[in-house]
């Protein structure tokens, strides 16, 4: 996009020489206050909305140049409440537009209950009517439909919002999954920071009056807002949030402090640790102890202390760590292997550590950046 | 004697059912009368509702046809037209015509601005052309309304059609105007019965279309 203005016929200026080079094959997050222009710009990639000033180009080429209906059906659309056709099976629903584009009844129902697998949908709701689903299965449908011809582009406006949390979380994942797998260039509109640092591999922070605030990855915005507008949006608690994009496996676990149930009493003894985690023979946590009480063989595994929820390195970022080790009542956070035995533990002073040199390493210092910021 | 007993002589009475004046072909003009005016207020109604309804453009047009449209009587229309051209089948029509079009045009207009528009918006996004947005979402998404307009208009056009007896022609009308001039009040009633049963029939084949129209998706069942 290439200083693109929307002025509406009534005055207001919802975009305002906006500037975007989004990348291919990857989640471009545009995020920003309610009325900032987000839908207009998303908009004007599917000519939905004419720019007033600006060009738009896709792969060098100006969109004005496309035939509108071919544009739109190059490029998957998904809107908040699905927009499902109510008097048309899910089935049909799907394959919409493969019809559009005159591909056969067979063909494009067949193509279509190909996509309900790949979103996760139950192949006994195909011949259902939209009015018999839940909200996140209609949604599930609108994503199906928009990904029917195997678009290259995916424009989506706000497609979680309006479901319940657990299930908003279970269609992120999915879109992610689907993402490593199509390789798609997506365009996700979004009010939620939370979900635009999830989803985004760049995020487009937007303010009122259409303006780009800034345009960075997850990391970077987290680390280094563009200006104090940016940094509130992001919230108060970012650099807890920020701890997601450093990875845990480069914490040094403490083995000596863990223990099976029947371990001798010299080797209780021998730690030094002020808390014991205790395994069952399989090596999987039981739960925490005192080492005279369980010296004194006073301990049943029912009377230990709950050792949280355990995080594994590799897999799970630094603030799973620290949020494990915060929620432990040892303040030691317990790392278990993909199995769910025990690797280690490691307590909150290195968890800090380890937070305080992954910050040195990464670009630029958080309290810095704020403090010049207008 | 009341007026069942009068309707109950009338269509027990074989000479009714038979012969240039029978009950079945007076029902056969009857119904040929209806049809005739509900197409050609649904050939006008219809393509302008839905048109005004898609683009959102004409509102205003619309609402003032059908309220100038209401505004005249029927009748009246019927007698006026009948001594400026002469009877026949037009004079008949033009108040017909004219009494069904507006609740089709009003009906048919609200039933596609009333549409959800978040499917509406989701056709254009993929590529949907304005006439498929119109007759493969809106259409479908309306139809229920734009039978009920159908059908209003179907009713009074039915009730209405007995006026075609004032200028020669046939249909029910005949019973109930040759009766009261004939004073035959078993003639009356029995007409008057004949039309209300149209109606009953009437109403029973929307319904019937309705089932047959609309989709399951639509009508939530
Ligand atoms: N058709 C229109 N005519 C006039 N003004 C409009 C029109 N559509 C949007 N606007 C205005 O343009 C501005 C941007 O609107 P837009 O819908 O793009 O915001 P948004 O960022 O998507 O907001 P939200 O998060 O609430 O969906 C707003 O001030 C809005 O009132
Ligand atoms: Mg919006």
């Amino acid at each position: 996009m290439e200083s693109v203005t929307k002025r509406y016929p009534d005055g207001t200026v919802a975009v305002d020489r906006l500037s975007l080079d989004i990348p291919d094959r990857a989640i471009t997050v545009l995020v920003g206050p309610s009325g900032c222009g987000k839908t207009t710009t998303l908009r004007m990639i599917n000519r939905m909305v004419e720019p007033t000033e600006g060009t738009i180009l896709l792969d060098g080429e100006d969109l004005q140049r496309l035939p509108v209906t071919t544009l739109r059906r190059s490029m998957g659309y998904v809107i908040q409440n699905a927009g499902l056709f109510q008097h048309r099976t899910i089935l049909d629903n799907i394959a919409t537009v493969p019809r559009l584009l005159g591909w056969g009844k067979a063909r494009s129902r067949e193509r279509a209950a190909e996509l309900m697998g790949r979103v996760g949908l139950d192949a006994s709701l195909a011949g259902r009517y939209p009015y018999q689903l839940s909200g996140g299965q209609q949604q599930r449908v609108g994503v199906a439909r928009a990904l029917a011809a195997d678009p290259p582009v995916l424009l989506m406006d706000e497609p979680f919002s309006a479901v319940d949390p657990v299930v908003r979380k279970g269609l992120q994942d999915e879109l992610l999954r689907i993402q490593d797998e199509l390789g798609k260039t997506i365009v996700f509109v979004t009010h939620d920071i939370d979900e635009a640092v999830k989803l985004g591999t760049m995020v487009a922070v937007m303010r009122t009056g259409g303006r780009l605030a800034q345009f960075a990855s997850p990391a970077d915005l987290l680390s280094d807002p563009a200006d104090a507008f940016v940094e509130d949006f992001l919230g108060a608690d970012r650099g807890v949030r920020r701890l997601s994009f450093f990875p845990s496996a480069g914490l040094e676990l403490v083995t000596d402090a863990v223990v099976p149930l029947d371990a001798p009493a010299a080797r209780l003894a021998a730690s030094g640790a002020p808390y014991l985690l205790v395994t069952d023979p399989d090596g999987r946590p039981l739960g925490w102890g005192e080492p005279r009480d369980l010296i004194a063989g006073a301990i049943v595994p029912e009377g230990l202390l709950p050792y949280g929820r355990p995080f594994v390195p590799g897999t799970d970022s630094l603030r799973a760590a620290l949020d494990c080790a915060v929620l432990s009542p040892t303040g030691w956070a317990v790392a278990v292997d993909a199995d769910g035995r025990v690797s280690g533990v490691v307590s909150q002073q290195a968890i800090g550590e380890a937070i305080r040199s992954a910050h040195a390493a990464g670009r630029g210092d958080v309290a810095e950046v704020a403090e010049v910021a207008p | 004697m009341n007026v069942l007993t009068y309707v109950h002589a009338f269509f027990a009475d074989g000479a009714h059912w038979q012969g240039y004046d029978g009950i079945p072909r007076r029902l056969l003009e009857h119904i040929g009368y209806t049809l005739l005016a509900l197409g050609l207020a649904a050939a006008v109604g219809l393509p302008a509702g839905l048109l005004t309804g898609h683009t959102g453009r004409g509102g205003n047009a619309v609402a003032f046809v059908a309220t100038a449209a209401r505004a005249l009587p029927s009748f009246g229309l019927l007698v006026l037209i009948a001594v400026g051209i002469g009877i026949g089948l037009l004079p008949v029509m033009v108040p017909l015509v004219l009494l069904a079009i507006p609740p089709i045009l009003v009906t048919t207009y609200e039933a596609v601005r009333s549409v959800d528009p978040s499917p509406v918006d989701a056709a254009r996004g993929l590529g949907m052309p304005e006439a498929g947005i119109l007759f493969r979402v809106e259409l479908p998404a309306a139809l229920p309304l734009v039978l009920s307009g159908v059908r209003s208009a179907a009713i009074q056009v039915v009730s209405t059609a007995t006026i075609a007896a004032y200028v020669s022609l046939g249909g029910l009308g005949r019973y109930i105007i040759d009766g009261l001039y004939q004073r035959d009040y078993e003639k009356v009633a029995g007409g008057a019965a004949l039309v209300a049963l149209l109606a009953l029939a009437t109403l029973a084949l929307f319904w019937g279309a309705g089932r047959l129209a609309v989709s399951p998706g639509v009508r939530r069942r």
